[in-house]
């Protein structure tokens, strides 16, 4: 083999190498994504829109929960959906939740505005989910009624733990 | 927040941190980028293959004859990886995997490199080492697999916290009943399969042990202390932890002369402290604690003493008239200079035994690709290390968060303990560099970290479900005085 050949294999060969350093810091570079700015007003009337379209099938009363089996559509997981914590899931097994700053609790939240037992969510007889507080300084809400006594967790509705914000889903 | 009254809506000062004035603030949903990752793997194959053409046709004048067969095995490799990860990771992070193989590619073609040269390849050596490696990467990509089908959730480890630190504690043990070799104990030997160096795996399980224990006891190390010299220091019942750790790693020292994973255990935990309290002066008590430990360690321990003397005076003379290993690396690493002599066209195999396919193998690195190969190859590390880093901010959960770090702090000190060592930096520990040099436990023990943390930035980069009835951030406030 030439030594041409061989200058030119090695130093193609270091810039090669080089090659996959410098995509590799583009494809860095393109994984920050930044922060999305968005209007408050904007923001607000498209979630009017969607609660206006969601109403007609939230219009119905709701069925009362039928005693003895596993309701049909039950939740089968709670979704963080606002707070330090969001996007954390969690699987309904039938298990009771606890919620708070204590660190045994099934979901250890973050938050200076949780108390260290804060509350449960547990299931009760028919399967139906609810949440009750455990005498917490800054209260639970159940949408925007500040829990005073266990109460059940209607599909579709948030509690709100001081900054986190927590659904249950199918 | 003084913007936001400013402009006259005091209430949306009180709306909480993610709303000023009347804009929101949210994050992008980051796309899965599993096909970024797919074209970084097909580069990442290509690369080890152009080497191992270089390669043979330096030595052999023509393309080797293993040439299709070592970069299909590559490539099956990375391959069978990616739609592992498309299926059970899909927004894992689109790096790790491309640079793990990369790095892994890179390390065969070396060992087949050095394994051209007669005298490093005799029989009681062990022959010819590149197909064993390729072997136990193949291993390793199981492994690999393996945690990302098996392990759901990371969070689940959090159970097995005492559990880690039982069976880490067992894997550090264990070296102790077998024999000695090069000078150190760090190698349990299993009838008919082979040797195993369990402290390359009870480097996981230890970062799993302190992320579980860190992540329960912070706030009582964090909050109690006392302010002393401008720095807060802890009080003296809650030393109790660092100071077992510290024993526990003078011993590995001492009873398996091991200063490699001695270094590293410490290291870890006291990175992983100053992660989980903030506080500097656990940095510097562990800085401390590990200079006394080693200086006390060096003057009794003949052949710590002896990697010390090496490391004051690489150039000195063997008994024998010879010169060291320390002075061959330096030969070596002069002998490549800028750009390299070119792979299979360097010597760094007069290193002798098999020094040279371990732990020097970045002499080789050194003297064939030259510094600018060198660099480029720590760059790979660096980049490795960084997107782990970049997993433990993005991770949500105080263990996830913890674990991330402890996996890349090991990941990271191994990196710059054995190139500290090779370079003539710090003494030479007698470890491996991850994933580019031989050796089973190694490789097959990074896998399963690259795993781990894949699993980990799975969930840290997932989008995050949007409310489904957004309660609106006015009704609610946020009072802050």
């Amino acid at each position: 083999m030439s030594e041409l050949t061989l200058t030119v294999m090695r130093l193609g060969f270091l810039a090669v190498l080089w090659l996959f350093v410098i995509v590799a810091v583009q494809v860095i570079r393109s994984d920050l994504f930044g922060t999305r700015v968005t209007q408050r007003a904007t923001a607000r009337r498209a979630a009017d829109a969607r609660d206006r379209q969601q109403q007609p099938q939230r219009g119905r009363p709701q069925a009362p929960a039928r005693p003895g089996r596993q309701r049909r559509g039950a939740p089968t997981k709670l979704v963080i959906t606002e707070g330090s914590l969001t996007g954390t899931t969690v699987a309904l097994q039938g298990q009771t939740i606890t919620l708070g700053r204590a660190h045994d609790s099934t979901i250890v939240l973050d938050d200076d505005y949780a108390s260290g037992r804060h509350a449960r969510i547990y299931p009760d007889r028919d399967g139906q989910w609810i949440i009750e507080d455990l005498g917490s300084t800054n209260g639970t809400y159940l949408d925007r009624a500040r829990l005073t006594a266990p109460a059940p967790i209607p599909p579709g509705s948030a509690v709100r733990i001081g900054k986190t914000v927590i659904e249950l889903r199918k | 927040m003084s913007g936001a009254v400013r402009d006259g809506r005091p209430e949306a000062a009180m709306s909480g941190i993610s709303t000023t004035g009347n804009t929101t603030v949210g994050t992008f949903a980051p796309p899965s980028r599993r096909n970024t990752e797919l074209a970084m793997l097909v580069f990442a194959v290509l690369v080890p293959v152009l080497a191992y053409a270089n390669a043979g046709l330096a030595k052999h004048d023509e393309l080797p004859a293993g040439m299709a067969g070592y970069g299909l095995g590559l490539a099956a490799i990375a391959g069978v990886a990616h739609l592992v990860v498309r299926r059970w990771a899909p927004y894992a992070d689109p790096l790790m995997l491309p640079l793990a193989t990369l790095l892994n590619g890179l390390g065969l073609v070396l060992i087949w490199r050095l394994d051209q040269e007669p005298s490093v390849t005799t029989d009681s050596l062990g022959g010819a080492l590149a197909p064993g490696q390729l072997m136990w990467s193949g291993l390793g990509v199981v492994l690999f697999l393996g945690v990302l089908i098996f392990l759901k959730d990371h969070r689940i480890l959090q159970r097995y916290t005492y559990i880690s630190m039982l069976v880490a504690m067992v894997l550090l043990v264990s070296p102790l009943f077998f024999g000695e070799v090069n000078g150190a104990r760090i190698w349990v030997r299993i009838p008919g399969v082979g040797t195993l160096q369990p402290g390359e795996f009870a480097k996981i399980v230890i970062a799993v042990f302190f992320a579980g224990y860190l992540m329960v006891k912070r706030d009582a190390l964090a909050l109690a202390s006392r302010r002393f010299l401008g720095l807060h220091w802890p009080r003296g019942r809650d030393l109790g932890p660092i100071l077992m750790v510290w024993a526990v790693s003078l011993m590995i020292l001492v009873f398996e002369t091991d200063l490699g994973m001695s270094l590293l255990f410490f290291g870890v935990f006291v990175v992983m402290l100053y992660v989980a309290t903030e506080r500097t002066s656990w940095i510097v008590f562990g800085l401390l604690l590990s200079a006394t430990g080693a200086i006390a360690v060096a003057g009794i321990n003949a052949h710590v003493g002896e990697r010390v003397d090496n490391w004051l005076d690489p150039l000195a003379l063997a008994p024998n008239g010879g010169v060291k290993e320390s002075a061959q690396v330096m030969y070596s690493f002069g002998s490549g200079g800028m750009l390299g002599t070119g792979l299979g066209q360097g010597y760094s195999w007069l290193i002798g035994g098999i020094a040279t396919k371990s732990d020097y193998i970045l002499a080789t690195v050194g003297e064939e690709l030259g510094l600018v190969g060198m660099m480029a190859v720590l760059m790979l590390y660096g980049l490795l290390i960084e997107r782990g880093l970049r997993t433990a901010l993005a991770a949500r959960d105080p263990f996830g968060k913890l674990l991330a770090i402890g996996l890349t702090g090991t990941f990271a000190l191994q990196v710059f303990v054995v190139a500290g060592g090779v370079t003539g930096l710090i003494p030479l520990t007698g470890m491996t560099m991850p994933f580019l040099a031989q050796g089973g436990s190694s490789v097959i023990a990074n896998w399963a970290l690259i795993a781990l943390l894949l699993r980990i930035s799975d969930t840290a980069r997932r989008p995050a479900p949007s409310p489904s009835n957004p309660t609106d951030a006015e009704q609610t406030q946020v009072v802050r005085p």
